[in-house]
């Protein structure tokens, strides 16, 4: 067992045989969901109220099953291309974090260690605003990609995220109207989390074939019906849309944040320390 | 009300969000039958909120919330006036009547 899982470790040194691109644009879409899972994990059972702590268990959840289908569909493209098996716990648990293509939004802490003094529910749901709506304009139109093992999951997913994207707005809404200190912290959240939104609609890594295929959707062409989104429910909010530069990243290239080493060793050592194991 | 205590501080705050009960509707055609109760600051928040407590394993098709505090409930004090003088009432009950022979369906 453990020669097997050392052979698959050495399988995973990525050289990407997979040349069509499907194999990382994939990854992408399954590694933001899953680190916005392990993120939003940090709330469990520190979550302001019970309810809201279901809640937010609830939605760690849906993006970790999304994540789940799309790296076993990633591990079938890379398996078909290496002749070597690849599933899942693999790809989640035996890459390393410069294999890893999720955007900065989803790695960072909530305004301090998620779920730890410092946590700040307005920055959690101030990001899942910015994920959820764009995961719903994502999903919707992958839908109707060529590729039908995309477009199947796509169909499962955007319910989940439409119901996300509820959530968060609900909350924001509150937070922005509600007290003096809310509207304060819930506006400063969003300001924090809006230098990575461009990242989330930047479409250079995606192999052109792929786009020009229609397996994968081009994120530049859902900026604009993002912006409506969002824009009306901060407005609703009686909150401000910020208006500042955009961080530099690299998460889709592999280039990640300092906390994202952090959230991996959490997430992985399990796996890495006792490999196999079930319970 | 509903932005305080939600920021890690203020932990008294938190339980003045008002109590709702939650009936849920398992199928088409069933009645909404209580399910149980939650904290919410709203009645869109109990919504969601009992979504997520009561229906996260498919238990029901439909639901209601309703703020706690517009239930009139009958008091255990009155139990006696109120129920007991049903238990030898039997021709309250269907089966106290014989059904006449060629009426089907009844």
């Amino acid at each position: 067992m453990t020669a097997e899982l050392s052979a698959r470790s050495d399988a995973l040194a990525y050289v990407h045989p997979d040349k069509s691109g499907l194999f990382a644009y994939v990854v992408s879409l399954a590694d933001d969901s899953l680190i916005a899972a392990q993120r939003m994990g940090h709330w469990i059972a520190a979550a302001p109220q019970i309810e809201e702590d279901i809640a937010l268990g609830n939605i760690a959840l849906d993006l970790l099953g999304q994540a789940r289908s799309l790296l076993t569909y990633a591990g079938q493209v890379e398996a078909a291309a290496t002749g070597t098996p690849c599933d899942e716990d693999s790809l989640a648990y035996f890459r390393d974090e410069r294999d890893f293509l999720n955007v900065h939004l989803v790695e960072r802490g909530h305004g301090g260690p998620g779920g730890e003094p410092g946590s700040d529910f307005g920055v959690t749901m101030a990001r899942l605003l910015i994920l959820s709506t764009y995961q719903f304009g994502l999903y919707t139109a992958l839908q109707s990609s060529t590729d039908e093992t995309l477009a199947a999951i796509a169909a499962k997913a955007v319910k989940e995220v439409d119901y996300h994207r509820d959530h968060a707005t609900m909350w924001v809404l509150r937070l922005g109207d509600g007290t003096a200190e809310s509207h304060a912290k819930v506006q400063a959240a969003l300001d924090a989390e809006w230098p990575y939104v461009e990242e989330l609609f930047d479409n250079s890594y995606i192999d052109p074939s792929l786009l020009e295929s229609r397996a994968a959707v081009d994120p530049s062409g859902l900026r604009d019906v993002w912006q409506r989104r969002v824009a009306s429910v901060v407005d609703q909010a009686t909150l401000t849309l910020p208006v500042v530069p955009p961080a530099v990243t690299g998460g889709r290239r592999g280039i990640h944040t300092e906390q994202m080493g952090f959230l991996l060793a959490e997430m992985q050592h399990l796996a890495r320390s006792h490999p196999g194991a079930t319970w | 009300m509903s932005g305080n205590g939600m920021s890690g501080s203020g932990t008294s705050e938190r339980r003045d969000w008002p109590l709702w009960e939650v009936f849920v509707r398992a199928k088409r055609g069933m009645s909404h039958v209580h399910a149980g109760s939650l904290h919410a600051p709203d009645a869109e928040m109990a919504l969601r909120n009992a979504r997520d407590v009561y229906t996260r394993r498919q238990e029901g098709v439909s639901l209601w919330v309703v703020p706690a505090f517009a239930i009139s409930a009958s008091s255990p004090d009155e139990k006696d006036a109120f129920f007991d003088p049903a238990a030898d009432k039997i021709y309250r009950h269907p089966t106290f009547y014989d059904v006449p022979e060629g009426v089907d369906h009844l």
